[in-house]
């Protein structure tokens, strides 16, 4: 998939969580989005790319790619 | 003339807050109890002594002019109207009597000199031939010299409205069309003119109704009591010889109708006065533009081709099941079983969509299912159910009769959704106030007898800066309901809120850098919004179609929960979803993260749930959205889908990246219809079925539940969850519902809000709003009454993000789309009927200044170019918009205005931006050649 357009998605979320104050909070709230939401090929892109130098990716967003590497898998809970 | 079998009662129901005050009185020596309130012509009828009457229809308010419906009444002098005196207690009515009777035949005889018997195209279906027939009135003594017929100056018939025509002949004059159309429509276009006997009903000044004000709502066709006022399609076909209770459509209002059949086919549509979302109303979409499902344009033969440069070839449906199958499979086995997915339609009812997320989920064995509702209102869905905890809107649209304040944020509820439009309009004549959110000058803004306090006239992209500013003057201002939220909200997540909207930079002069709204208004709309006592706001896609579509949905819930705001009627947060079937299609689990009733599939208990009833292993992992669909397709990752009732091709953004998209897959299967422009990159087409072809549901934007009915056999031979089915069944998934009935038990087994649902039950109570389950077995009206659905009310911060859509000196204005009230969306339907006759083409909104300084003219062409493509549109001059901000409807695949908007998405959802899209316009010579080109070919003669 287009990496750049997947780069600015998890930008765009990234800005929604960045309000909070608390980094790593936001960068977890990133985490779970992408976790809950991507499909898992997109989801393996993203990490792919971070792992690759992650251009492009602010820094919230890099974060949250990191936490998704170590944990890609859907939350299992229903909220 | 009343839907056939209907017993008008004559006046509507008494109202207001002493209802609980029963009457008891007899008529005709028959007891009977009614309300305080209620007329005595009301009361008649509930106990089968309906009086006669002319000016009186249960739908308006009594007018007491006919002179009619006089009774006497026990130790009361003279003959009172009944339509006009209220029931008193101990009262004893007499409804018939000789003298009753002389002054009720003088009163016919001049009304018959009028309009002689036998002149009206039914005399069975007048009412006052009907009357006057049964009084033994055959003729008029007081007909005139001049013309035996008529004692006025007769006129000739206005027939320019396409629908209806006006026999003003006919008419006698009881203002029952004047009424509808300014308390059940609100539009104030109809009026007597004229004095003594020359007086007449009026469009406007004397105006053929199709270039009046006329909205075309039908409402004063179906009240006028002769044939004056008269459907088209009555007078060619004849009178129904049955009728069918169904449900529209067209818009997200979800109108209770009542198709009328003559030999077979569609004769007339009216409202179901007992209808509960539409309260007996309709618009011009929903009453007249049904003649689309009998178009000749309709596909009624499956196809079949290999590659999309070839010519369709027609199959059978077992030939074209099989293809599509093998096509399926064949790309499963070389790329992978997420290769291929589904999408659902809001167009569909409940049923169908259900089955085809099932068969994507259990047939392809892949959570690639999504729905047309990506586009719209998914930002709803996310918003809602993360601060209150449900993915709906929390009223029932007669909850508006309730509100003081009624908020309208990127919605033209007139356009759009008008018979909810007209509710609303009627409460604000009887005094609640108005704040409109929009860019555009919308009609609620100024129009007859309704006026806008504030119209926060902001830039588009803004919303969440808006919201945010508002909030920020509820919070500082002490406006907030303390213990309301202490109650029933998290404390951290306000408290955290609260620090965030009170910081100077959200502040109304802080942000109308931002918005372009003087702060002096927002702040007095924060003080409106906030005093209340009850305030609602309503919403539309443009909260929804922008980068921060969610942050606004969430921003909305925090201003609704602070200020108490939520939980009972008159108040609320309501989305007004764009199609018919948009809360349904969310319902039954078309997002690819979701089963039905909003559970991730990530969740063992539910997933096991449904592994258990469909007897197949499901995914845990969400599939792709539509957007991420594109993208896997031009990456060569997905290479089939199945689509029922959606068209990308004109309706998703940014043309060249989709069509680039469809034309990489390998097989792609379209259930529509017609033909349509994503049908130029199909491999199969599957033959649709309209709304009129089968049985069904829809959940309209209320969260109600309703019947859609079959009126006639599906012109293809097979209904849509039949075809479903068929696909399947060749997959080796085997169905065997036999009756949408059963796929509604199936949902109501695995839906918790849906598990008291069901077709019997529809029946018994007309229409459900969910949840309806055991704790409410009848349905729920109002959500959220002594707690939130997640338990506590969670505020989330909604930082105030810009969009990547920016002017420039290439691209100095703003775009924004919207529709306009005789089309639909992207116009397959409507624009396959006489609506064309007032709006044909999409035009550029351009607004005068912006107009002279590019030295454009009213009507001349525009090329309208964005960072995405280029298109060329017919220019409106107009203030309704803004300087620097232009507008435009999407209703016609000529018009291309998805060649100019952009993939900029909602970053919660991926809801495209729609609303914000930065252009230059100039003038041109004529349409672009993609648009001459087009226009040929559509003009070219067909053998």
């Amino acid at each position: 998939m287009d990496i750049g357009r997947l780069v600015a998605m998890a930008n765009d979320i990234a800005a929604f969580f960045d309000s909070e104050p608390d980094k790593a909070v936001a960068a977890e709230g990133v985490r779970f989005h992408l976790a809950r939401f991507w499909d898992p090929r997109m989801r393996r892109e993203i990490i792919a790319h971070a792992n690759a130098g992650g251009a492009g990716l602010e820094a919230t967003a890099r974060r949250a790619v990191e936490l998704l590497a170590e944990r890609p898998n859907s939350p299992n809970q229903s909220k | 003339m009343y839907a056939k079998g209907y017993h008008d009662l004559g006046t509507p129901a008494a109202s207001g807050a002493e209802l609980s005050l029963k009457i008891a009185l007899e008529i005709d020596g028959v007891p009977i109890t009614v309300p305080v309130g209620t007329s005595i012509m009301r009361a008649a009828a509930l106990v089968a002594r309906d009086i006669p009457k002319l000016c009186a229809t249960d739908t308006l308010k009594a007018f007491g002019s006919c002179r009619v419906c006089l009774v006497e009444i026990e130790g009361r002098k003279g003959f009172p109207a009944s339509c006009t005196t209220e029931v008193a207690a101990g009262m004893k009515v007499r409804t018939a009597s000789e003298a009753l009777t002389k002054l009720r035949r003088g009163v016919l005889e001049l009304y018959v000199s009028e309009h002689p018997m036998g002149t009206c195209p039914d005399s069975s279906r007048c009412e006052l031939e009907s009357l006057a027939a049964a009084h033994g009135i055959a003729e008029s003594r007081f007909a005139g010299a001049a013309t035996p017929r008529h004692v006025h100056t007769p006129k000739p018939v206005d027939a320019s409205n396409p629908y209806f025509r006006f026999d003003n002949d006919l008419c006698i004059v009881c203002s029952r069309c004047v009424r509808a159309c300014e308390d059940t429509q609100g539009t104030f276009a109809l009026t007597i003119e004229g004095r003594g006997i020359e007086s007449r009903v009026s469009a406007s000044q004397q105006q053929p109704f199709l270039e009046s004000e006329c909205v075309s709502c039908g409402a004063c066709v179906e009240a006028c009591p002769t044939g004056a006022l008269m459907e088209k399609s009555v007078i060619t076909a004849g009178l129904p010889q049955q009728s069918v209770a169904t449900t529209c459509a067209y818009c997200g209002v979800g109108c209770a109708l009542v198709a009328e059949i003559t030999d077979g086919a569609v004769s007339r549509m009216v409202p179901n006065r007992n209808g509960r979302a539409n309260q007996g109303h309709a618009c011009v979409k929903g009453r007249f533009a049904y003649g689309y499902a009998t178009h000749t344009d309709r596909v009624t033969t499956p196809l079949i081709r290999k590659r999309i440069t070839d010519e369709w070839r027609e199959v059978s449906w077992q030939e074209a099941f099989a293809y599509a199958a093998s096509e399926f499979k064949r790309i499963q086995a070389k790329y992978g079983k997420d290769s291929i997915g589904g999408i659902t339609s809001s167009r569909c009812t409940n049923e169908e969509t259900f089955l085809v997320q099932k068969l994507v989920r259990a047939a392809f064995g892949t959570n690639n299912v999504d729905t047309c509702a990506r586009v719209c209102h998914s930002p709803t869905g996310y918003g809602l159910k993360h601060t209150l905890g449900e993915s709906a809107g929390t009223q029932e649209f007669v909850s508006v009769q309730h509100a003081d304040v009624i908020v309208v944020i990127g919605a033209s509820p007139t356009e759009a959704h008008p018979v909810f439009a007209s509710q609303m309009k009627r409460r604000l004549r009887a005094g609640a106030r108005l704040i409109v959110i929009d860019p555009r000058a919308i009609a609620l803004v100024k129009s007859p007898h309704v006026e806008a306090d504030y119209h926060l006239r902001l830039l588009p992209g803004t919303n969440v800066a808006v919201i945010n500013a508002l909030a920020h003057v509820v919070v500082t201002e002490g406006l907030t309901k303390e213990q309301y939220i202490a109650d029933r909200c998290e404390k951290e997540s306000y408290e955290k809120w609260k620090r965030f909207v009170a910081d100077p930079v959200n502040s109304p002069e802080a942000m109308e850098k931002v918005s372009g709204v003087p702060a002096k208004l927002i702040r007095g709309a924060a003080r409106l919004y906030a005093g209340g006592p009850n305030s609602a706001i309503y919403y539309g896609l443009g909260v929804t179609e922008h980068s921060q579509g969610t942050t606004m949905v969430m921003g909305i819930a925090n201003l609704a929960m602070a200020t108490g705001n939520l939980g009972r009627e008159g108040v609320g947060v309501s989305p007004l979803r764009g199609q018919n079937n948009v809360q349904g299609s969310c319902d039954m689990g078309s997002f690819p993260h979701e089963f039905s009733g909003y559970r991730h599939v990530s969740d063992d208990a539910t997933r096991a749930l449904f592994e258990s009833m469909w007897k197949v292993q499901l995914g845990s992992e969400p599939g792709l959205r539509i957007p991420n669909m594109f993208e896997a397709a031009l990456d060569g990752s997905f290479r089939g889908l199945y689509i029922q009732g959606e068209d990308f091709a004109q309706s998703d953004p940014n043309t060249a990246h989709v069509t680039a998209a469809l034309s990489a897959m390998e097989c792609i299967v379209i259930q529509d219809i017609f033909h349509n422009e994503t049908a130029r990159f199909a491999h199969v087409f599957l033959p649709g079925s309209s709304f009129l072809e089968k049985d069904g549901t829809f959940t309209n934007a209320e969260r109600r539940i309703s019947r859609v009915r079959k009126i006639i056999e599906p012109l293809a031979g097979l209904a849509d969850w039949e075809v479903t089915v068929g696909l399947s069944n060749a997959l080796g998934y085997p169905m065997n519902y036999t009756h949408p009935s059963q796929i509604m038990d199936e949902i109501a087994a695995l839906t918790p809000t849906f598990r008291g649902v069901s077709y019997e039950k529809l029946d018994q109570l007309g229409s459900i709003q969910w949840p309806c389950n055991d704790r409410a077995p009848s349905g729920t009206p109002t959500m959220h009454v002594d707690s939130f659905v997640r338990g506590k009310g969670k505020f989330y911060v909604t930082a105030y993000v810009p969009t990547n859509e920016r002017t420039s000196s290439r691209f100095p204005l703003l775009l924004t789309t919207g529709r306009v009230l005789t089309q639909y969306n992207v116009g397959a339907q409507t624009r396959r009927t006489a609506n064309l006759a007032w709006h044909s083409e999409d035009r550029l909104e351009l607004h005068p200044h912006d107009a002279e300084a590019r030295g454009i003219d009213h009507g001349d062409w525009v090329g309208v170019t964005s960072r995405a493509g280029d298109t060329v549109l017919r220019v409106e001059i107009t203030d309704r918009v803004a300087p620097g901000v232009v507008y435009t409807t999407f209703h016609f695949p000529e018009s291309g205005a998805n060649l100019i908007t952009t993939e900029n998405s909602d970053w919660a959802t991926n809801c495209p931006e729609y609303k914000v899209t930065a252009v230059q316009v100039v003038k041109v010579a004529q349409p672009a050649a993609w648009q001459l080109r087009r226009q040929a070919e559509q003009s070219a003669p067909v053998d």
